[in-house]
Parts: structure tokens; sequence; C-alpha cells
């Protein structure tokens, strides 16, 4: 491996790492799609920090994107708030118009502006290694590396330093403003810290790919833990994987790095979805099946017990009836007859079925736990 | 008049602006029901995924005719709803975050697909990129005939399923137990908004597709309390905000169709906010001023009434300050008093102290009986 | 009438071996119910008691684990035009861009094929609802503009178009006025006079010896259900709500306050 793909690889997984940091909560306060947004309606801010500084790597750049970042929010706050539209309406009104703004700026100035809407919106990580940090000379490594260093630290630090009142804003909003801790304020600072967080990683996965950084990684973690600690820990690290990942696959088919990084945090979602050891849907479904059996066999026997004392239980208690009236499908009731008659717990009388003492007790049992 | 002697002689021109405006009216039609469903960022995210079905049309039959790849961006926006759905209803992950994951994850491997294109020595991919970015200028008199067409079936469909899509959108479960067709409705519905982001995607690109479908139904929104109406004024709205984008961007230099496009439709969106009449802000300011001028007046009414209560007469006078003192904010009773003269509530004696006449006697009577409504309406 | 509704001896409900579970979580168990044609009948229980999810089953809404529902002796599905439902009011969007009339009229769409659009009979049908619950003077109003009663009026108006013979109203009485209180009790007495039976979700107990007639004891099984007098006893109740209600409440209404 040569020092230019090891250094692709490190900006790729310090720039997943910065994003699903801020990204775990996005994902936790419902508000997933602010981070579309904001990666695209940055655009203008970086485009005017461009125009005034004529610096592609100006800090300057990063204080316009986290203003028009801020924007964004009080604009689709000042619509919500007005009650005239939804909140999703207001957002998928805001950042195409803001977006729209940058890129009529970009094609204004063509002349004077080497930035082209194709870098915004996909990035190209492959040239990372060629633009040093090299203070005094000294050649530091990729700038890239140095800058999303920083925000990911920052990120880091910021959730550190608030971590009660994040999470007692995200869980509780209403609780958090009255304990004083200003949910407004939290709300405000995570959303300048996406706003960073995009217009750092713009030019290393592009402003649509940030998205699947930010909130790919925190939702496969959300399916597999309920502990806001380890689902920021897994968010990094199943974000970093997938940077390499992402990588690897990549070269393998000489494609788009951020867009094979973005596929892979979409198998990565899909793994998580489908295998997650308690929520995952196989093992969801074979969970389900498993309930069933033992949730049938119970309805038998609370059937059978509020029946018991029936006139017509002669017809009600039989296991046609069963599935006739309770719909089961023949097999089903066979199934559970059988089984029920297996543990004791029911027997037959002349074609009828009745509980034994275990079953009653068993059913009485059930009926008690509601 | 440049401008119109300009659309009626260029030929390109024409055609942009015609794409533009079906385009505008189909999305804001049906822009309009994803918008009253809470489903405006759904277009966003099925505009994104549509485009590995595009790369995928092309690289499956090498072709790069229009119909072709609309049904591979169309299978796989619908393919992209339908991911949506079922992951948001089978585990905990919700509906933004579902969202979220498809737009870039679809994209992102839309994009590993068109790298791999680019390589290949029997394309260029440049009409392929079109659809990233939309190029309005690049449409075809035949381009612009397939998406009349489309169109035209889309609006009749809408209209046959008329009821059962105004009754999906307003009250689901109340449809369902009448045992109307909820479900073929929905169908219906998701179906279209496929169809119409995806021909609009060639015009003016993946990410500016979502505006064209919400944001003039957000404005029509404002302007009226009617379903018809707003579906109507949407389609208009969008069919206008598409010719002047199209004109506009003609008549400069590097001034792109599709951001134009989005501008003018979100211009009418601002102002619709903020003027729409009865629902804009600046009415509900308006209102809320007034209704706030109408609590103050009626509150140095009370204080008045008050204070010649613990007089024999009603109508025994005061001087201004003293309710200048009881009013809030301090001081502000002069105003107050004035519309309260206007109304014949109160006179100014010759002493220049203000006192209730018989009416203000009455209608302090009547605020004291209901505190809220206070009847008459000014 | 007799032809349309099946059976005329046939109760207007019959609910059997209804159970409904959300992820194998018992929400109904095995409930049995039979409603007279002609009743008013409340639901009564505590907060997930399964009140609502009860309504939604016997409408199909909610697909249950088993059991089945018989609407005037004969399947759900096949008698759905003589099935009126007034759905919770906090169910919908009522800054929906529609006017009252034009919600009243969707209670007649059931009725009314593809293509077709509500014309002049459907109008005059749904102004006649209208007027029925007071509210004919708002018919052009936009539904946002509506008080909470009003709105719950419009619900019932609705209802009411369906010109059913079996209504399913949840929560009618959730936060409405006393003018709309007095203007559902009549409308209720006035549909049980006409022969038609209305199953109420229902939460003030104090009230459910006065306006109706029979009552359903929920709370996740059916604990009893049957005519007010003999049914809604202290004892019923307290097997219903346990030790949810405080003991003086169950006690007063028991006792017909």
């Amino acid at each position: 491996m040569s020092a230019a793909q090891l250094e692709i690889q490190l900006v790729a997984v310090v720039v997943a790492a910065a994003c699903a940091l801020p990204g775990a909560f996005l994902v936790l306060r419902r508000m997933a799609m602010m981070s579309d947004a904001v990666s695209h309606s940055i655009l203008p801010g970086i485009v005017v920090g461009f125009l005034l500084t004529g610096d592609l790597s100006s800090p300057w750049l990063i204080v316009g994107a986290a203003a028009t970042g801020l924007v964004t929010v009080s604009l689709v706050e000042f619509i919500g708030r007005s009650r005239l539209l939804k909140e999703d309406a207001a957002i998928g009104i805001v950042f195409p118009v803001l977006f729209s703004v940058g890129v009529l700026l970009i094609a204004r100035n063509a002349g004077d502006v080497h930035l082209d809407v194709d870098a915004v919106l996909l990035g190209e990580i492959a040239f990372a290694p060629f633009d040093r940090f090299a203070p005094l000379g000294l050649d530091l490594g990729p700038r890239s590396l140095w800058v999303m260093g920083g925000i990911a630290l920052i990120n880091l630090g910021f959730i550190l330093l608030f971590y009660k009142e994040l999470k007692v804003a995200t869980f509780d909003a209403g609780l958090a403003a009255a304990l004083g801790f200003a949910p407004a304020l939290i709300h405000y600072l995570l959303m300048a810290l996406v706003s960073v967080t995009a217009v750092g990683a713009f030019d290393a996965v592009g402003s649509i790919l940030v998205v699947a950084l930010m909130i790919g990684p925190p939702a496969a973690a959300y399916v597999l833990t309920d502990r806001l600690k380890t689902l920021l820990v897994l968010s990094v690290v199943i974000g970093g994987l997938s940077a390499i990942g992402g990588y690897w696959l990549a070269r393998a088919l000489d494609a788009s790095i951020g867009g094979s990084m973005a596929t892979v945090v979409g198998l990565a979602f899909a793994a998580a979805y489908l295998f997650a050891p308690e929520r995952g849907l196989v093992a969801g479904a074979l969970r389900r099946e498993r309930q069933r059996r033992t949730f049938t066999e119970r309805m038998l026997l609370v059937h059978l017990l509020q029946h018991e004392r029936d006139p017509d239980r002669g017809i009600t208690c039989r296991s046609e009836h069963l599935v006739e009236h309770l719909r089961w499908k023949p097999d089903v009731a066979s199934d559970a007859v059988s089984r029920a008659r297996r543990s004791g717990l029911v027997r037959i009388d002349e074609g009828v079925l009745a509980l034994t003492p275990d079953g009653r007790a068993v059913a009485a049992r059930a009926v008690e736990e509601l | 008049m440049d401008i119109l002697q300009q659309l009626a002689s260029d030929y390109t021109l024409r055609t942009v602006a015609a794409g533009a405006a079906v385009l505008g009216l189909t999305s804001g039609a049906l822009g309009s029901f994803a918008v009253l469903r809470r489903q405006s960022l759904l277009g966003d995210a099925m505009s994104h995924a549509a485009l590995p079905g595009i790369a995928l049309a092309f690289l499956l039959t090498g072709s790069k005719a229009p119909l072709v790849l609309v049904l591979g961006a169309a299978l796989a926006g619908w393919l992209g709803a339908l991911l949506v759905l079922s992951v948001t209803r089978s585990s905990r992950v919700r509906m933004d975050s579902a969202l979220g994951l498809l737009l870039s994850v679809f994209f992102g491997f839309g994009l590993v697909l068109l790298t791999i294109i680019q390589r290949r020595p029997d394309a260029n991919q440049a009409g392929l990129e079109s659809y990233l970015f939309g190029q309005a200028a690049a449409l075809l008199a035949g381009d612009v005939l397939l998406m009349t067409a489309i169109a035209l079936v889309t609006l009749f469909l809408l209209l046959a399923a008329w009821k059962e899509c105004k009754l999906l959108a307003f009250d689901r479960e109340f449809g369902e137990s009448m045992g109307l067709g909820m479900r073929k409705a929905d169908l219906l519905l998701t179906t279209l908004l496929v169809v119409s982001i995806v021909i609009g995607l060639q015009t003016v690109g993946v990410v500016l597709m979502s505006a064209l479908l919400i944001t003039p139904a957000a404005a029509a929104r404002q302007w009226t309390d009617r379903l018809s109406t707003m579906v109507v004024l949407a389609g208009v709205f969008g069919a206008l905000s598409g010719v002047t984008g199209a004109v506009l961007s003609a008549t400069a230099n590097r001034l792109p169709t599709g951001p134009v496009i989005v501008l003018c439709a979100g211009a009418m969106v601002a102002l619709s906010l903020l003027a729409a009449p009865r629902r804009g802000v600046v009415w509900q300011r308006l209102r809320e001023f007034r209704s706030g001028r109408r609590l103050r007046m009626d509150a140095v009414l009370l204080d008045l009434y008050a204070l010649s209560a613990q007089h024999e007469v009603p109508g025994h006078p005061h001087d201004r300050r003293v309710l200048d003192m009881m009013a809030r904010p301090t001081g502000a009773a002069k105003r107050s008093l004035r519309f309260l003269l206007e109304r014949g509530y109160v006179v100014r004696t010759a002493s220049r102290e203000w006192a209730l006449t018989e009416a203000g006697t009455e209608r302090a009577r009547e605020l004291l009986r209901s505190p809220r409504g206070g009847g008459s309406g000014s | 009438m007799n032809d349309a509704t099946g059976s005329p001896r046939a109760p207007a409900i019959e609910v059997r071996d209804l159970t409904v579970a959300y992820r194998e979580h018992p929400v109904l168990w095995d409930i049995d119910l039979v409603v007279p044609p002609g009743v008013l009948m409340a639901v009564v229980g505590p907060n997930g008691a399964g009140k609502t999810t009860l309504i939604k089953a016997i409408l199909g809404l909610v697909r249950p684990a088993a059991g089945d529902v018989l609407i005037h002796g004969r399947p759900y599905g096949e008698q759905r035009r003589l099935v009126g439902y007034v759905p919770q009011r906090g169910s919908v969007d009522w800054d929906f861009p529609t006017s009252v009339l034009d919600v009243v009229t969707m209670g007649l769409y059931g009725r009314l094929g593809w293509f077709r659009r509500p014309g002049r009979d459907e109008r005059r049908l749904a102004l006649d609802a209208l007027e029925q619950v007071s509210m004919a003077d708002f018919a052009d109003r936009q539904i946002s503009q509506l008080s909470g009663g009003q709105q719950q009026r419009v619900f019932l108006a609705r209802a009411l178009v369906q010109d059913a013979q079996v209504y399913f109203m949840d929560e009618p009485f959730q936060g409405v006025d006393a003018t709309t209180e007095k203007a559902i009790v009549a409308l209720l007495r006035d549909l049980r006079a006409r022969g038609r039976t209305v199953l109420v979700v229902h939460h003030d107990l104090q009230t459910v010896r006065e306006y109706f007639d029979e009552v359903l004891l929920l709370n996740v099984r059916r604990v009893a259900s049957g005519p007010v007098p003999q049914v809604f006893t202290e004892d019923n109740l307290r097997l219903t709500y346990g030790g949810r209600v405080a003991f003086l409440d169950v006690a007063s209404a028991a006792g017909g306050t």
C-alpha cells in the first residue's frame, strides 16, 4: 500500500468519524433530513466565502458555511412556527432555494471560481493527498486530514462537554427546558456543528454522500443498541469500517470512492437491519414464530376457560369451532391442540375440549397477567 | 417586450419553455398531495434513488433513449419508496433516517455505476450526467411530446381517482371503513409521483427536482382552502415558474435553467407565505396587532368602569394619568382612550377628564359577563 | 330495510372470539359481544383497554389474530354499506384544505363509483345532515376555523349521511363543549328512535347511566356486557379498572348519580 493510499483511507476514516458523531443525534432527534438540507444549503456560504477570500482552504469558508447552515435552520423553524406549512415541506423548500443561489453564484462567476457543482455534489477524496499541510515547509500530511481531524475533535469535545444536556434535550425537550438546559441553544449548537462538519467533508465526499456518513452508521447502530454511549461508539466504528471498505470496493471496481463508501454504508445498514441479534428482521421473524406458538396455546386455553361454563360448550369447545370461529388454519388448530394435550393442559371428552387442572391454572395465570 | 418576441421566434427556447411548463404543471398537481400527506421529502429521496436506475438501464440495454432511462429511473424510484416504507414499518428506524439513507446510499451506488460507465469505451456519459444537474437546453421537441403525453395520462388518472385520493390524504381509515380502495389510491399516487419525478430529472436534475414538487404546492396552499383549487393553482404556479425560469435563463449567459426555475418557485412561495390573504404572515401579524389593540382598549374601559364604581355616579370622570398608571404597559392608555372615544364609549369632560358614557358602562358590564367574547366586533 | 339488513332477527353486531395482538402482545383477547338492534351501547374501560382497537378490528382497519364479526347476521365485508364510522377527532389534519360541506360529503363517497363526482343530490343530503347537528350555517367554512365541538359535529354529520344501520363512534364526547354534548346525546336518541344501533367508546363513567342502554366493560378481555342496570355495577367496574380509578368515582358512577 502506497503512502497516498494510506492517507486517503486515513482521511476517509476521520471524515466518517466526524460525521457519525453529530449524525447520531440527528437520527435520535428525528431530524436526519436536516443533514441533507444543511449539506446543500451551505453552498452559497462557501461560494461567497470563496469570492471574498479567493482561497478554497480559507477558514472563512467554514464560518460562512456554518452561518448559512444556521440560516437554513432558522428559516425552517420560522416557517414551521407560522403553522403555514408542515416542517417537512419547509425543509424541502428552503434548501433547494439556497442551493440554487449557490449554483447560480458559481455559474455567474465561473471565470473566477475554480469550483464546479460537480465537485460540490460529489467531492473527490482521491485528491486529498495532493493538498498538503506544510507549515514552514514541514510536510505534516494531507491538509484535509488536519481539517477533518480538528472538526472531529470539536464534535467529540462538544458531545463530551454537553453529554448530559444533549441526552436530556434529545429524549425529553420539555424536561430539558424545565431543568434550565436551554434545548434551543443545544439544538442550534448541534446544527452549527452539522454545518461545519458538512463543509469540512464536502470536498472529500460531496454534499449528498455526507448524508450517508451522517445518517447511515448511526441508523445501523440504532438497530443494534439501546444505549446512547454504545450507539455513539458503534456509529464511529461502523462509519470508519464502511469508509475503509468503500475505499477497497472502489479500488476493485475502479469507481468513485465516495459513491463506494456510501454503498458500503448502505450494505452495513442492510446487514444490521436484517441480522441484528434482537431487532433484526430475521431474529424478529424467528421470535414471532416462537411467540405465535405460545400465544396460540394460551389463546386456546383462555378460550376454553372463557367458555367453560357455556351451555353450548359442546359446540364452542370443539376443535372444528376453533377452525371456524377463531379463524385458525386447520393445521394451526390441530397443532395447538395436540401440543396442549401433550403438555397435559387439555383433554378431549367425546370430541369436546376441556381444560385439565394444570391447564386451568395456566389459563388463569395468563388472564391474571393482563 | 424582447423576451416575448424571442419566445415566439426562438425554437429552442420555445421547446424548453413548453417542457418546463408541462413539468411544472404535473409536479405542482401531484406535489399538492405529497405536501398534504406529509411526504414532502419522499420526492427528494425518490429523485436521488432514480440515479442507479438510470445507470443500470443504460448498462443493461446500452441505449440512451429517454423512454428506457425514464423506465429505469421509475423502477428504482419506486423500489426506493417501497424500501423506505418497509424499513419504517418493520424496524425502529424512523421515516427521516430511512429517507436520508435511501437518498444518499442509492445516489452513491448510482455514482459508482456512473464512474464504471464512464470508463467504457463505447459510451460517453454526457447524456447521463444531464440527470444529475439537469439540462433543460438539451430538451428536444420529441422529449417534450413524450412529457406531454405522460402528463396527460397522469392528470387523467388523478381526475379519475380524485375522490379516493382526496380521502386518502384526509382520512384514510374512514375511506377504508367504507371499503374504498385506499391501498389502490396510495399505489396510484406513489406511482404518479415517481413518474412526474423522473420526467423532470432531465430538465432540472436530481437535487432540484423535489423543489419543483413541493414549492408550487406549498405556495398554492396559502391562497385557498379548497383542495381542487389548490391542485389547479399549484399546477399553474409550477408551469409559471417553469416558463419564467426558462425565459429568464435564456436572457443571459451562464444562468442555468434548473436553479432559475427553483428560484422563481421559491419567490412565489415566499410571497405567498408573507402576503396571502388571511393566512399570510403579514395578515397574521395584523390580526394579532388588532386583537392586541382591542384587548388593551377593553382593559382601559374596564379600568375606567372599576374607578367609577367607587363613586356613586357611574359616569364619574377621571384623569388620564390615573388610567395611564393602571394600563399595561404603563402609560399606554392614551391611544386606547382615543379609540374608545371614536366608538362613543367615553367622553372627555370640560375639565379634560375622561368619563364612561352609558354605552361604555353597558359595554363594560357585557365584558365582565363574558370576558372573552365581549360581543360586538370592531 | 329488512332485505338490506340481512336476517331481521339477527343481532346488529355480533363479535365472536375476537383476538387482536400487536407484535404478539394481546390487545384484545377472545372478545364475544352481541349487540341487539336499536340499542345505544357504551364501551367503557381504562386507557389501553383496547376500546379503539375493538372498533378498528370490527371495521377491518386492524387485522385480528382470530375471530370474526357479523353485522346483521352477515360478515362485515358484505355489509359495509350498513356501517357508519366516526373516528377520533384527532386522527385527521384539521388544516386540510377542505370545507365543512366537503367533509360531510365524503360520507357518500362509498356509494359513488370511480369518476362520479358528488352532485346536487349529494350536496342536499350533506346539508340535511349538517342541519341535524345545527351546523348548516358553517357549510362553507374551512375546517380549521371550527372549534373542537364543531369539528366533532361535522364528523357526526359525515356519519349521518352514510345513512347506516350500525354506527361506531370513537370518543365523540372527548373535549367537546356542553352544547355539543347535548346535541350528540339528542342525536344518539334520535338514531335509536329510528332503530339504529350505536356503539360508542366513552370515557365519562358519570354519564353512562343517563346516555346509554347497554354497556360493554372492556379491559383487554370483556369483563361484562349487557343492559346498564345489570352490568354497570361497582363490582364490575372495579374488575374493569382494577385500582386505577378512585374508589369514590366508581361507586358514585355505579350508584347512578
